[in-house]
């Protein structure tokens, strides 16, 4: 059993300053996420909390199984934009009555849990997972609808939300809306396109126009209540198929739906006991360099989340700048394909597409673990036909049909991040570590190619170069990049389903092994043509 | 009777005592037969027995008291004697003579000596004509010459049952019909007379044996006066409140009671012992007591090996002729299935675990294992915990550890109380005599430390995790504390990614977890077992209540429910009936034992769920009451 050897040495300088710097980075992060935990601020829950009502993760912590693990995903939605981070809703995969489900609600403190443009490609990703992962899903509906002044980016699209819900029913995936409040105007269509609803005593107001606007429409007085109560949707319109007490008694009777839900799993069971890996998940910290043009070894970070530290490696000796293989994760079987050296050569992309075939062969799920800078430049390299061979490689993840889960554990530059499964190429889960980077290309190379045309073009055209103004250009390119390139910056813009800290890789990739489980696993048995 | 040796003896009984006489069998090579109800049939004294008879029923009057069943067992499982052990049919001197007349050993004295001490009213006449000090008045259901306190009596049995002590004339009647169900019930006769009931007298009881060759001696004095409504909660022997000349004169007497009736085998006589060292007869008991073990550990005898040669027409071995030398101090305390902090309220159900780690001068003489089933049937005794130690308070100190280091998962039990008693022994003398229980203010019972709480809530935690892949409650962006409810306590909780614990509060204050507390979370005994967990060992059992109650569940409340399972005797109340909060809605028997039901709330009876006579099972709703607004 080839046991990948444990060769971290803590005292190493090079350990500790990996490990000061990845601990700044994940504080950093606990701050952000601090600030989500709080939802619309001190003043906003007392007034929740004010009218008896739970907050919105109480409602999740309640529904989930004692004990059960809950994944948070994109909890940093809207980081950096104009909106507060977290974009006013919690979405997450957690175990309900033994049954993995996609739980996610509003949270009704922050401006009154209206859906903004963040919201809404949170949403998007929500359903996505949904569909992809045959998720049962449960809403925990309290919403004041669209945030009215980015309407125009939120309404058109928006209506993808509905089509999303009775998608997922007509593909055998259960949706359960629980009513906790207003869910008025299009909202209403969130339980209305639901499989079960369970609505509140008093509490759950479901209507397309409220009492003013019925006045303005008609000449109707009428109230909340008879318009949209939960009594009133149980008894008379039908609406509701479940009528609840009060809000733990909703959940009671949501975690009683999922408990009838029959739910089954495609995916086959776990073959392995999934031993835990035989080395500290601790030391994870110290391997990814501090200095992110410093290479680190993959192995290093395998041996510390596969189970037993069991690693089969795959052509070993070609290519070396990336590590494939095979190992068991939590018993699920996984191909692995870890950048080790950044660059991908030719070797390298021929090895990766050939890994991907073989994985699809034997049904097989990937894991591609990403520090990339990229596909390698130059003469020699695009003579010996670098663009051909990077194709195949993203032919082979475009193409495989097994699910992919990402980890960008530091850098993810250029094509590379295509031919690593970046976010376009579709994995079922892309989790970044705080540290990681990803960008068209480096900031300072950015940076130094902006400067180089500009220098061209001012010969060309017979200009004076001014080098001062070409310096702090490029100084202030650089930043603009490095920002942007920053994992909560793209954990922000929803470019990944969220950053975990490092020492959780092995439960996250876990969790998400056991959620694409719950659809066959299938590889591709044909390709595009590989360019040869 | 010609001298016989036993072969196979038939035990007329169940339990502990079943066990502790196989015990002796298996010494003597005799083979233990027995009789077993339906409800005994998986008891450990069942299956350690030899061979067996299912007596169909479950009621004592169905089975232990069927005289004629029992005899026809014994027959038929080829048993050559019949040992009764105590209380069922040990003093019942019809059912001795149709053992004899079924050519069987009867292991006890004589029908007529049982007839004798069994009416107390005629035993006490006996022992005053042979000069036994006794009580000084005695008559039947009349206080004239009496006074008060006076206290009435079943004339048949003993344990307390049928007891009733009565402070003012105006009680008499009540108490006379409430003892006289209880005495018919119990004893199978409902016989009771009225005596002077004599304040702050201490229990002490002479063991005496006689053989049928004309020897009868005193073994030693038991001291059993910490009692709960007299029924014996703790004895030892010797009494700390006999010096040696007073011993004397007692056992002369008690050899004196014993000679009166032409006894034979093993017997006690009662003796009630005023501050004064003036001492009465009480009642002669023809039988083994239920509190033999401290005798034999302070004598080294086995008693029901002495019973049994007797019975076998040997005499008395010399070394118990010659006097007795006693060693050390031993003292016994009666492990019942009772809440002391709930009026004693029975309780019965499954024993997922007992264990008694051995220790040093420590007997247990127990009817239950881990997974026997205490059932509403008989007695709540399901152990005695006996230990022997060079003084007294090594006694205690023994004992008191073997309690606390026992471990008992299952139905409520006294085993808190009698640590109480077993901590404070040597310091309460002065105070005690046989009423001093129950003059105490017991309160609601000790509580669990937070650590046992906190134990609790996360074996609870563990329990629902076990098996699980995934770090106890992992969560990547962790929000907020997880509650898990045991009993009436919140325990908050978090563990790391490596389930360590990270953060702990028990109702909102906080445990600071440092090696200290960690080490001490660790080492408490908690185990799940359905949806209860039991904590140290069992002397706490906490409930794990539901997260969720479905809305008709929490629409009962008003109403009262039985306590446990049992017999509806009397409903006390009508529909319509106005009723104040504690006021007594219905009474219950169970357990052999009556327990009146109280209106949890001043307010009007809604409903009568139940009639008299009606079998009830825990839980089951009896009586409705509409609060007053």
């Amino acid at each position: 059993m080839p046991v990948l050897p444990d060769r971290v040495i803590e005292t190493d300088d090079a350990f500790r300053a990996s490990r000061d710097s990845l601990l700044r980075q994940i504080a950093a992060h606990d701050e952000q996420l601090a600030l989500v935990n709080q939802g619309g601020g001190a003043k906003y829950v007392a007034r929740h909390r004010a009218r008896g009502k739970m907050l919105v993760r109480e409602r999740i912590e309640a529904l989930l199984d004692p004990g059960a693990p809950f994944l948070e995903l994109s909890p940093l939605a809207a980081y950096g934009s104009q909106f507060p981070v977290g974009a006013g809703a919690v979405a997450g995969i957690g175990v309900v009555e033994g049954v993995e489900c996609m739980i996610s609600g509003s949270d009704p403190t922050m401006r009154g849990g209206a859906s903004n443009p963040y919201t809404l490609k949170k949403n998007l990703r929500v359903g996505e997972i949904i569909f992809e992962n045959r998720l049962p899903a449960i809403s925990l509906t309290e919403s004041g609808g669209a945030d009215l002044p980015t309407q125009s980016e939120i309404f058109v699209p928006g209506g993808r939300g509905f089509r999303d819900i009775t998608n997922a029913s007509a593909a055998g995936i259960p949706q359960i809306s629980l009513v906790f409040g207003n869910s008025t105007a299009g909202g209403a269509y969130v339980p209305g396109m639901s499989d079960y609803v369970v609505m509140i005593k008093e509490r759950s107001k479901v209507f397309l126009g409220g009492p003013p606007l019925v006045k303005m429409a008609t000449g109707e007085d009428t109230d909340d209540e008879s318009l949209g109560g939960a009594e009133m949707h149980a008894r008379i319109s039908g609406l509701a198929d479940y009528f609840a007490i009060d809000e733990m008694d909703a959940i009671r009777l949501g975690r009683q739906i999922v408990k009838r839900l029959n739910h089954r799993r495609l995916g086959p069971p776990p073959r392995g006991a999934g031993l835990p890996p035989r080395y500290d998940a601790e030391q994870l910290l110290g391997i990814p360099s501090a200095d992110p043009k410093v290479p680190f070894d993959p192995r290093d970070v395998i041996a510390r989340i596969v189970d037993d530290s069991d690693f089969d490696e795959f052509k070993p000796l070609y290519g070396t700048s990336l590590v494939t293989g095979w190992a068991e994760l939590h018993g699920y079987p996984i191909g692995i394909l870890a950048n080790h050296r950044g660059v991908l050569f030719s070797e390298e992309s021929e090895k990766a597409a050939q890994f991907i075939q073989l994985a699809n062969q034997i049904d097989t799920p990937l894991l591609f673990m990403q520090n990339t800078t990229g596909y390698m430049v130059g003469k020699e390299f695009e003579q010996r036909g670098i663009i051909k061979d990077g194709a195949k490689m993203i032919n082979a993840v475009s193409n495989s049909r097994v699910p992919h889960l990402t980890i960008n554990m530091a850098a993810s530059y250029g094509a590379g991040n295509y031919g690593m499964c970046g976010r376009a190429y579709g994995p079922r889960f892309l989790f970044a570590w705080p540290n990681a980077k990803s960008a068209v290309m480096g900031p300072a190379q950015l940076a130094g190619v902006m400067s180089i045309v500009a220098r061209q073009s001012a010969e060309s055209m017979g200009k004076p170069f001014d080098e001062e103004a070409d310096a702090n250009l490029r100084r202030l390119v650089e930043e603009q990049i490095e920002r942007e390139s920053l994992a909560m910056f793209m954990s922000g813009k929803v470019y990944d389903d969220g950053i975990i800290d490092p020492r959780d890789t092995r439960t996250v990739l876990g969790m998400c092994l056991r959620v694409i489980h719950n659809q066959p696993i299938q590889g591709t048995r044909g390709y595009g043509v590989f360019r040869m | 009777m010609p001298d016989r040796t036993i072969h196979t003896l038939l035990i007329a009984n169940r339990g502990e005592i079943a066990r502790r006489i196989i015990r002796t069998c298996r010494a003597m090579a005799i083979s233990p037969v027995v009789v077993f109800s339906d409800a005994d049939a998986d008891a450990p004294f069942v299956r350690e027995a030899d061979a067996g008879i299912r007596l169909v029923g479950n009621t004592a009057s169905e089975t232990y008291l069927r005289g004629d069943f029992v005899v026809q067992a014994a027959l038929r499982l080829g048993a050559d004697a019949v040992h009764p052990g105590y209380g069922f049919l040990s003093e019942n001197a019809e059912f001795a003579q149709a053992v004899q007349d079924a050519g069987l050993v009867w292991v006890g004295p004589s029908p007529s000596a049982i007839a004798a001490m069994g009416s107390k009213i005629q035993a006490k006449q006996l022992a005053r004509a042979h000069g036994v000090p006794v009580a000084p008045d005695n008559t039947v259901e009349s206080l004239e010459e009496i006074g008060l306190p006076a206290l009435v009596k079943a004339s048949a049995g003993g344990g307390g049952r049928g007891m009733r002590i009565v402070r003012a004339a105006a009680d008499l009647a009540d108490a006379i019909a409430s003892a006289q169900r209880e005495a018919a019930s119990a004893f199978g006769d409902g016989t009771v007379f009225v005596e002077r009931y004599i304040e702050g007298a201490r229990h002490v009881e002479v063991q005496v044996f006689a053989d049928r060759h004309g020897h009868v001696v005193a073994l030693g004095e038991r001291d059993c006066t910490i009692q709960r409504r007299h029924q014996k909660v703790l004895e030892e022997a010797p009494s700390p409140a006999v010096g040696p000349a007073l011993r004397q004169r007692m056992f002369a007497a008690a050899v004196a009671a014993a000679t009166s009736v032409g006894y034979e085998g093993a017997g006690t006589v009662e003796f009630l012992l005023d501050r004064n060292g003036q001492f009465s007869f009480l009642e002669m008991n023809t039988r083994l007591q239920v509190e033999h073990p401290v005798t034999e550990l302070v004598t080294g005898l086995d008693l029901v090996e002495l019973q049994l040669r007797v019975a076998q027409g040997e005499p008395l071995p010399d070394r118990v002729l010659s006097g007795m030398a006693t060693r050390g101090h031993a003292i016994e305390v009666r492990l019942c299935t009772e809440d002391p902090y709930r009026e004693y309220l029975p309780s019965s159900g499954t024993f997922h675990a007992v264990e008694f780690p051995p220790i040093d001068g420590v007997r247990i003489d127990g009817a239950i294992e881990s997974g026997t089933v205490v059932s509403v049937f008989y007695d709540s005794m399901v152990a005695k915990v006996i230990a022997h130690g060079a003084t007294r308070a090594e006694a205690a100190r023994r004992l008191h550890v073997a309690l606390t280091r026992a471990s008992l998962c299952g139905p409520t039990t006294n085993r808190a109380l009698l640590l109480d008693l077993t901590a404070r022994l040597t310091a309460i003398d002065d105070e005690v005599d046989t009423g001093w229980l129950d003059r105490q203010d017991l309160g609601a019972g000790p509580r669990p430390s937070a650590i046992d709480i906190a134990a609790a809530a996360l074996a609870v935690v563990r329990d629902h995790t076990a098996g699980h892949r995934f770090p106890i409650a992992w969560r990547n962006n962790p929000s907020q504390l997880h509650a898990q409810a045991v009993g009436p306590y919140v325990v908050r909780y978090r563990f790391d990614r490596a389930d360590l614990l990270d953060a702990l509060d028990v109702d909102g204050e906080p445990i600071e977890l440092d090696a200290f507390t960690r080490d001490q979370l660790d080492r408490v005994d908690a185990r799940v077992i359905d949806d209860v967990v039991y904590v140290t060992g069992g002397l706490f059992a906490l409930v794990v209540p539901p997260r969720f109650t479905p809305p008709d569940d929490a629409g009962r409340s008003g109403s009262t429910v039985a306590p446990m399972p049992g017999k509806v005797v009397r409903v006390l109340v009508a529909v319509g009936d106005s009723v104040v909060a504690g006021q007594a809605l219905l009474t219950i028997e169970a357990m052999k034992m009556e327990h009146q039901v109280v209106s949890p709330t001043a307010g009007i009876v809604s409903e009568v769920f139940v009639t008299a006579g009606q079998q009830l099972d825990g839980g089951q709703p009896l009586v409705k009451v509409d609060p007053d607004a």
